[in-house]
């Protein structure tokens, strides 16, 4: 399978850049941190709703806020690829457009998942005890979130054709996607609208498969294997969509 | 191998109400160094993102080492190499890593790709720089590898979009020893584009010049200059309009230009007409200050099919506008 090199030269090129990149990956780190550490201690003690430990609560919807936002920041960088002329070079190459596709995903899901990684050790200093017998499953679908979510990220640049869309993009899809996905609350203690809109969130699904391989006792919104099979049709969705947007030709 | 390196059929690209390209025939053998010249706007980009199959075509089609652009894209994008106007290297990563990545996409094992980056990178003088970020080379040293890599796949036919432009003279002339040396060896085919028309007449066997997205002429530089009929003729004088207008009527005189205050004359047997020149200007009550001769630069044949110069020279200097001008209003 040749295809199969040239998906890996592609994947191997996003990982290169990505560890050449101290700055991004510091940046992308001190995000969750705040989030944790300032945020998390904050209403540690104000909240009732979570029953106790909010930090403990938060960690979970910042492991899958770093998987979203590398993600799709990871699956837009394409439109820097574009403006400096990289991507040409790999257009006119005889490579598959999903070839193409899925080494550009597989490289930003490595740089998200890696981000999301380096959060792990932070569990036991938050009160989380981390499962073991679900630590495979948390792996699993932080792989298949952050593939799903870096091909949403594909998809939008191969819509957008410039930077300026950006910020747009991201204070009206991303930023909502996160505060609407239960990451920083439980969704049972807001009002009913709020409810409905986070249903039709997919992230909130995967939000919630991840509190719930952090936490035994989570109760799911919907039945855990419904919510597994949400995420990872989502995935297959966004990478098919973004093949099919990314191959279309001027 | 095909019968030719490149054919388009009736090859056409539309942008709403603008045709880029319109029903472009060309026909290029294997071994030519084919340019193709154009002012600015003339359609040489677009028709080349469509050989290299990056845009579709509006209508028609194109064959490519026999490869047809629309239902054999894979087969065309294994057959060419590409240096693109714009820079398309990836700069943080090395000039080696770039390669690799290169001979991944184009099917080479690891050890072949590493042997033919070596050689690559020698041919165009970068070797020792082979493990250094791209970010920081110059702009002479990045058209060098750019052009190692759309080497490095040894493609049937390689496309060179504008490959000197903004380069300083030094690097210029090493890029055209690389294509003449590339030539030399062999068994590939090179498709220039370029407003250089100097370099257009170094490298090139055959040129074709394009304008308003069809093609006005082709033929090899030579026959093109011959084709011209005379030698250049400029005069400068006391007055302009009174030479011209009756120079218009001289027989082996034809054609008689007012080009930035001197008149310009194509006239066959340039050498011999200077004296029956100074004669005129005497009769005619004209003071000639001054006469230069020349033959016909592949310059003169793209004047005299797009009728007008390249934008960028127009912008230089006002002086050139205010003739180009004059010029158009003479038309």
């Amino acid at each position: 399978m040749s295809e199969l090199a040239k998906v890996y030269g592609i994947w191997h090129r996003e990982f290169l850049r990505f560890i050449r990149e101290k700055s991004r990956i510091a940046s992308a780190l001190a995000m969750p941190l705040l989030w944790l550490l300032v945020f998390g201690s904050g209403l540690r003690f104000a909240s009732a709703a979570v029953g106790g430990n909010y930090q403990a609560f938060l960690y979970p919807g910042i492991l899958g806020m770093t998987l979203l936002f590398t993600s799709v920041f990871s699956g837009i960088s394409v439109i820097w690829d574009r403006e400096f002329g990289f991507l040409k070079e790999i257009l006119v190459a005889p490579v598959a457009r999903w070839a193409i596709v899925a080494g550009k995903a597989l490289g930003g899901s490595t740089a998200a998942l890696i981000q999301a990684l380096i959060l792990l050790p932070l569990a036991p200093l938050l009160g989380v005890a981390l499962p073991l017998e679900r630590l495979p499953v948390l792996l699993i679908f932080m792989v298949l979130i952050a593939l799903g979510l870096t091909s949403l990220g594909l998809l939008i640049a191969s819509m957008m054709g410039s930077m300026e869309g950006f910020n747009l993009i991201m204070g009206f899809a991303i930023q909502p996607m996160f505060f609407l996905s239960g990451a920083l609350f439980p969704l049972s203690s807001g009002p009913e609208w709020l409810k409905y809109i986070s249903y039709i969130n997919p992230f909130t699904y995967g939000v919630d498969v991840l509190r719930w391989c952090v936490f035994t006792d989570f109760q799911t919104l919907l039945p855990v294997g419904v919510e597994m099979a949400i995420v990872a049709a989502f995935a297959v969705a966004m990478v098919l969509a973004g093949s099919y947007t990314f191959g279309r030709k001027k | 191998m095909a019968d030719h390196a490149i054919q388009t059929r009736n090859l056409t690209k539309r942008y709403g109400q603008l045709t880029a390209v319109d029903n472009l025939n060309l026909t290029i053998e294997y071994g030519e160094v084919f340019g193709l010249l154009g002012p600015n706007g003339a359609g040489k980009t677009t028709a080349i993102s469509m050989l290299c199959t990056i845009a579709n075509p509006t209508s028609g089609t194109a064959l490519v080492n026999g490869y047809d652009i629309l239902k054999q894209a894979h087969e065309v994008r294994e057959s060419i190499g590409i240096v693109f106007q714009d820079p398309s290297l990836d700069d943080r990563l090395t000039a080696m890593e770039n390669l690799e990545l290169h001979g991944r996409l184009y099917d080479l094992s690891g050890a072949r790709a590493r042997e033919r980056a070596g050689e690559v990178l020698e041919l165009v003088g970068l070797k020792e720089r082979a493990r250094a970020l791209v970010k920081t080379f110059s702009g002479g040293m990045k058209r060098r590898l750019e052009l190692a890599r759309g080497l490095m796949h040894q493609p049937k036919v390689l496309f060179l979009d504008e490959p000197t432009l903004g380069l300083d003279p030094q690097t210029r002339e090493h890029i055209w020893e690389y294509v003449e040396d590339l030539v030399k060896k062999g068994d590939i085919t090179v498709v220039l584009t370029t407003h250089y028309m100097e370099e257009a007449e170094k490298l090139s066997s055959r040129v074709a010049i394009i304008d308003h997205g069809k093609v006005q002429v082709v033929d090899t530089p030579s026959n093109l200059k011959s084709a011209l009929e005379g030698d250049v003729i400029t005069v400068q004088c006391s007055s302009v309009d009174h030479l011209s207008e009756r120079l218009k009527t001289e027989s082996g005189v034809t054609n008689v230009r007012v080009d930035g205050g001197a008149l310009r004359l194509s006239v066959v047997n340039g050498e011999k007409f200077i004296p029956r020149l100074v004669e005129i200007g005497h009769e005619a009550g004209v003071i000639v200050e001054s006469i230069s001769l020349r033959r016909p630069t592949l310059h003169d044949v793209f004047l005299h099919y797009t009728g007008r110069e390249f934008r960028s020279e127009e912008a230089e200097t006002m002086g050139f506008a205010r003739a180009w001008a004059r010029r158009g209003m003479g038309h």
